[in-house]
């Protein structure tokens, strides 16, 4: 365990360098696990967006509780106005043209866009993780498909792929099942999931790339190990920490992809569901007029949850890379 | 090196055949031309269909339609658009000059400032304005254009107006000219770029300034610089003429790259600000299923894309002799 400086200058020493058995003399292991909780620990902004993310996120998820009204409940009038009145006791956030409390609308749509987030980072890293574990291993074609797909994929606009894609898997009929309505939150969902694979497939490639050529591996093929079991054994698990943080980086990129979909009237129908991009969807008319609380509210909440989210990442990323100098 | 570049030019072809026919089968199987062409001509008469299906190659299987549209694109004839049947290429043309005059000028803007902050940060490593810089920095690529665009809006073009009680908006929301104004006025035409230029910027900003402190960081800790001040150079030339002359050859690659990622790039923000670039023009064909418009789009972006590709491996090769293109 080595101090670091941090940017302030003072030195700091891990919370825990002094336990007991070190006291005593005793020589104590440090599993990999715990040094990368240390390192997590030491990244002071990424702890603080942990708590916050936490906070967040156990409001969402309790929504029964925390809301004060339902997603698609009209108030009574407050005071002589019925819609669009200003933050006051009975709406703390104000209301939205429909009288809607926007409060209580932040946090229902809190759920879907963490749900949708949450979904589309766990299908794409187990899709991306198996995806590019095999072709990293084994090479070949495979290798070179996956590798000149997501070229080309990242090469184009985000919203214009999303877009053509859109609108070819809803014209095909036969992906109905897997779809479901265009609209839907499941639609959403797969479509987002089939972009975001190929950045985590990409990802591990590099990772298992480089740990097949290490002796762990060779020995293990010597003693006779298939390829599913040098992946599930030696190649996923020493590439878990790269996998988690592209697993961060996936929520933050659906949650935002989703959200810039219904910016532009492409987002889930409010009949299925309203999320944070469906109310930023709502913040962009209340603009000229002037209504300051539909476009604050909503934008200041998804902001911290996106920049939350991406400092965590950040100190996952220097959690799980040990010889990574921690510059900033 | 000619050769090099020669060789990455032909592949232009096999490469932008490929990406044209996925992108056709794509629009083909989201879009319906006869639907929109129904949609935008409700009255249209058998005879008018069966005429419009054959002047636009609308039999047959889609590879059969795909080298009709090919066979047109290639010799010029880039047909009309289904909404308004107007010529594409004009449309298109004014449109790419719109945006490249944005996307340059905020560019230009985000990567000065963007790179003049990532080196000082680099400069005072651990210093106040390094750690506030470089969180900043953070800050800013998490909020997506769309949040900066209306919080933007609200401040500057609404609240503004009402606490000075100006008679105009502080600074126009959309657009690039007020409506029926005619020709060129260059200070109107920096106004109205001003508020969709900083969303731009912002991001870019951002971008530079971690880059190039990374950069800087990495060339400041090498061997050479040690060589540099150990032979007595004078600190400002050790920093100017080694250090800053290295740490920008990965910088410009990257900036390369980005230029070249413009043209198609700036969609989001175009659309928030009605500012009638490649992004608008996009949105709009997209929205009318209207293919005419749409396959052009995406060869020019295509095209410009991989040539700046080209553009930033051979700046590379140029500025770091250490690279042989092979």
């Amino acid at each position: 365990m080595t101090e670091t400086i941090s940017p302030a200058g003072d030195v700091q020493l891990p919370d825990d360098a002094f336990d007991a058995d070190q006291a005593e003399g005793l020589v104590t292991s440090v599993s990999p696990g715990r040094m990368a909780v240390r390192r997590f620990r030491r990244h002071k902004l990424a702890v603080v967006s942990l708590i916050v993310f936490l906070a967040i996120a156990i409001i969402v998820i309790l929504a029964p509780i925390t809301t004060r009204y339902g997603q698609i409940e009209r108030l009574p009038a407050i005071g002589n106005k019925v819609g669009n009145s200003p933050p006051s006791w009975k709406a703390w956030f104000g209301t939205d043209d429909l009288n809607r409390d926007l409060y209580s609308r932040i946090i229902w749509g809190g759920r879907v866009s963490l749900l949708i987030g949450i979904a589309v980072a766990v299908v794409s890293s187990i899709v991306g993780t198996a995806v590019g574990a095999i072709a990293g291993l084994r090479g070949g074609f495979l290798d070179d498909a996956l590798m000149r797909t997501t070229d080309l994929f990242l090469a184009f606009p985000t919203l214009v792929l999303l877009l053509v894609l859109r609108s070819m898997f809803s014209s095909l009929k036969w992906l109905k099942w897997l779809f479901g309505d265009l609209n839907s939150i499941r639609f959403i969902v797969v479509l987002l999931s089939i972009l975001t694979w190929m950045g985590t497939a990409r990802i591990v490639r590099g990772v298992v790339l480089s740990l097949k050529e290490r002796e762990f591996v060779e020995a293990s093929r010597a003693l006779g190990a298939s390829n599913s079991r040098i992946i599930m054994r030696h190649l996923i698990p020493n590439s878990i920490g790269p996998i988690i943080v592209s697993l961060t980086l996936a929520v933050v990129g659906a949650i935002v992809a989703e959200s810039t979909l219904a910016f532009f009237g492409f987002g889930i129908d409010p009949v299925y569901a309203t999320s944070w991009g469906g109310l930023l969807s709502d913040a962009k008319g209340a603009v000229i007029v002037g209504r300051w609380w539909l476009v604050v509210f909503p934008c200041a909440i998804f902001v911290l949850t996106i920049l939350c989210v991406n400092f965590i990442g950040d100190g996952l990323r220097d959690a799980f890379d040990p010889k990574q100098d921690r510059s900033h | 090196m000619l050769r090099y570049i020669l060789r990455r030019m032909l592949w232009l072809i096999p490469t932008l055949f490929v990406v044209t026919f996925l992108a056709f089968c794509a629009l083909r199987i989201g879009t319906d031309p006869l639907a929109s062409f129904l949609k935008q001509n409700p009255r249209a008469s058998l005879a008018n269909i069966k005429q419009y299906k054959s002047v636009n190659g609308l039999n047959g299987t889609i590879p059969e339609q795909y080298f009709h549209w090919l066979r047109h694109f290639v010799t010029g004839n880039w047909g009309r658009s289904i909404k308004g049947s107007t010529p594409v290429w004009p449309d298109l043309k004014h449109a790419m000059a719109n945006t490249a005059v944005l996307g340059l000028f905020s560019s230009g803007l985000g990567i000065f400032f963007g790179l003049s902050i990532g080196i000082i940060a680099a400069l005072r490593q651990y210093s106040k304005f390094d750690s506030v810089s470089s969180t900043g920095a953070f800050v800013a690529l998490s909020i997506p254009p769309y949040i900066s665009a209306i919080v933007l809006q609200l401040i500057f073009a609404v609240y503004f107006t009402r606490w000075f009680n100006l008679d105009h908006p502080f600074l126009p929301t959309s657009g690039i000219y007020p409506p029926g104004h005619h020709g060129f006025d260059l200070i109107l035409r920096v106004k109205y770029m001003i508020l969709p230029g900083v969303v731009v910027a912002i991001q870019t900003l951002a971008v530079y300034s971690r880059y190039m402190r990374a950069s800087l960081l990495e060339v400041k800790n090498s061997e050479y610089m040690r060589t540099a001040r150990a032979k007595g150079i004078s600190e400002r030339r050790v920093i100017f003429r080694h250090a800053l002359r290295n740490a920008l050859i990965p910088v410009t690659t990257f900036a390369a790259l980005d230029i070249g990622a413009i043209i198609g790039g700036l969609v989001i923000t175009e659309n928030i600000f009605g500012y009638p670039g490649m992004g608008v023009f996009f949105l709009k064909a997209f929205n009318n299923g209207d293919y005419p418009q749409l396959m052009p789009w995406l060869v020019i972006v295509a095209i410009a894309l991989i040539l700046f590709n080209l553009v930033a491996d051979v700046v590379y090769a140029f500025l770091d002799p250490r690279i042989r293109l092979a």
